[in-house]
């Protein structure tokens, strides 16, 4: 027996470059981040890495991180 | 070293977070989507051996454009009513038990058209974990009303308000008698880590609900969408808690919003689904709040 499927493949941005939709995007303060990895938790997309360094490419700036953020180190700024 | 201090903060000693991301980056949900956040911890718990199957939902939508996918891990797209079907399938043809079978569907295939399906895989005794994320209205297709509407939301099928009470599916499925089954919302995502991987080292039948507030369809900011879940659990209008052999356990959240709940109405008034509701419908749900909470610590003793 023949079982016709249509296969996909697992890919980053599977949807393209997903960061087109923002227009605010997160900014991180060294200084005052405390590493408690809520941002990284939080993040629906997992663009936040373990190291707290954003991918730009995918961020959809929902903003989530930056509410969460308990020092504030993160802000959303309006793009250029 | 990420896994010890998590661990730390979040007071759940035997937790360890999966660095690896089984749903990748760049999908198509709409930004602040918790349900993609449920599901990116939920395959963070189960890990690689891991067979996913996933309803006609946001999820499958959100997956991507084909001949791409999302998923990192071996993914069957399924139509709306069998989700829990093929999973009794797929379980049948891979009988490992190390191998974890997930099925994750919204709240309109549980509640609504998939019912019917999951019962019968409970009854079958399927080893699978049922994921249900609830939005608590078809999403997908525009936010009609489900059986899991709340009461008085508005959603485009039901723009005055819905009428009608929300469905109680945990109470469903535990009537089956089910081994594990709990409650869970990304707000808390350590909590929801926790609960996977215990549903998964149980043989038999598990269900997961998890509350998923959606930022485009409660008509909330993005960024508010964690807040909300933290509301919702905070007002005792969503309980966490997880059921084991029939011993129930109240998770931490609801018992410590139990001792002092948030009145209901700063829950409802933030989202602007319920904008049209009037004073005496809150009033009216706060009272059935109430009644919850009476519910459980009579019944529990809490």
């Amino acid at each position: 027996m023949k079982v016709k499927m249509s296969i996909a493949y697992p890919t980053i941005g599977a949807s393209g470059r997903t960061g087109d939709w923002r227009v605010f995007m997160p900014v991180r303060n060294r200084e005052s981040c405390i590493h408690c990895y809520n941002c990284y938790l939080l993040c629906p997309e997992g663009t936040i890495s373990p190291e707290f360094e954003v991918d730009y490419e995918y961020c959809k700036g929902c903003g989530i991180c930056a509410n969460e953020c308990p020092t504030k180190a993160i802000r959303m700024v309006k793009e250029e | 070293m990420i896994a010890r201090e998590v661990e730390d903060r979040y007071g759940f000693g035997t937790n360890t977070v999966n660095r690896e991301e089984y749903l990748l980056k760049g999908n198509s949900s709409c930004p602040g989507c918790t349900a993609m956040l449920a599901i990116r911890h939920i395959l963070k718990a189960a890990g690689p051996d891991t067979f996913v199957l996933v309803s006609a939902c946001c999820a499958v939508v959100c997956e991507g454009i084909s001949p791409n996918t999302c998923m990192a891990l071996p993914t069957l797209d399924t139509a709306f009513a069998c989700t829990a079907a093929m999973a009794s399938g797929v379980r049948a043809a891979v009988r490992e038990r190390g191998i974890n079978v997930i099925a994750i569907a919204g709240d309109g295939g549980t509640v609504d058209i998939g019912v019917q399906a999951l019962s019968g895989a409970i009854e079958r005794n399927t080893d699978f974990l049922y994921v249900c994320y609830d939005n608590e209205a078809y999403g997908n297709t525009g936010m009609q009303r489900s059986g899991s509407t709340p009461f008085g939301a508005s959603t485009t099928t039901t723009p005055f308000g819905k009428k009608e009470d929300k469905k109680d599916i945990a109470a469903i499925i535990s009537a089956h008698n089910i081994p594990y089954m709990a409650t869970a919302c990304p707000s808390y995502p350590m909590d929801l880590q926790r609960k996977v991987k215990r549903a998964l080292s149980i043989e038999g039948p598990k269900f997961l609900h998890v509350l998923t507030p959606c930022p485009p369809g409660w008509r909330i900011s993005t960024e508010k969408a964690i807040e909300i879940g933290k509301l919702a659990v905070g007002s005792c209008s969503f309980f966490l808690y997880e059921t084991e052999n029939r011993s129930f356990s109240m998770s931490k959240p609801s018992l410590d919003a139990m001792k002092n709940p948030i009145p209901v109405k700063d829950y409802l008034r933030v989202q602007g689904r319920f904008s049209r509701m009037s004073e005496e419908d809150i009033e009216i749900t706060q009272r059935k709040v109430d009644a919850n909470i009476a519910y459980y610590r009579e019944a529990f003793g809490l």
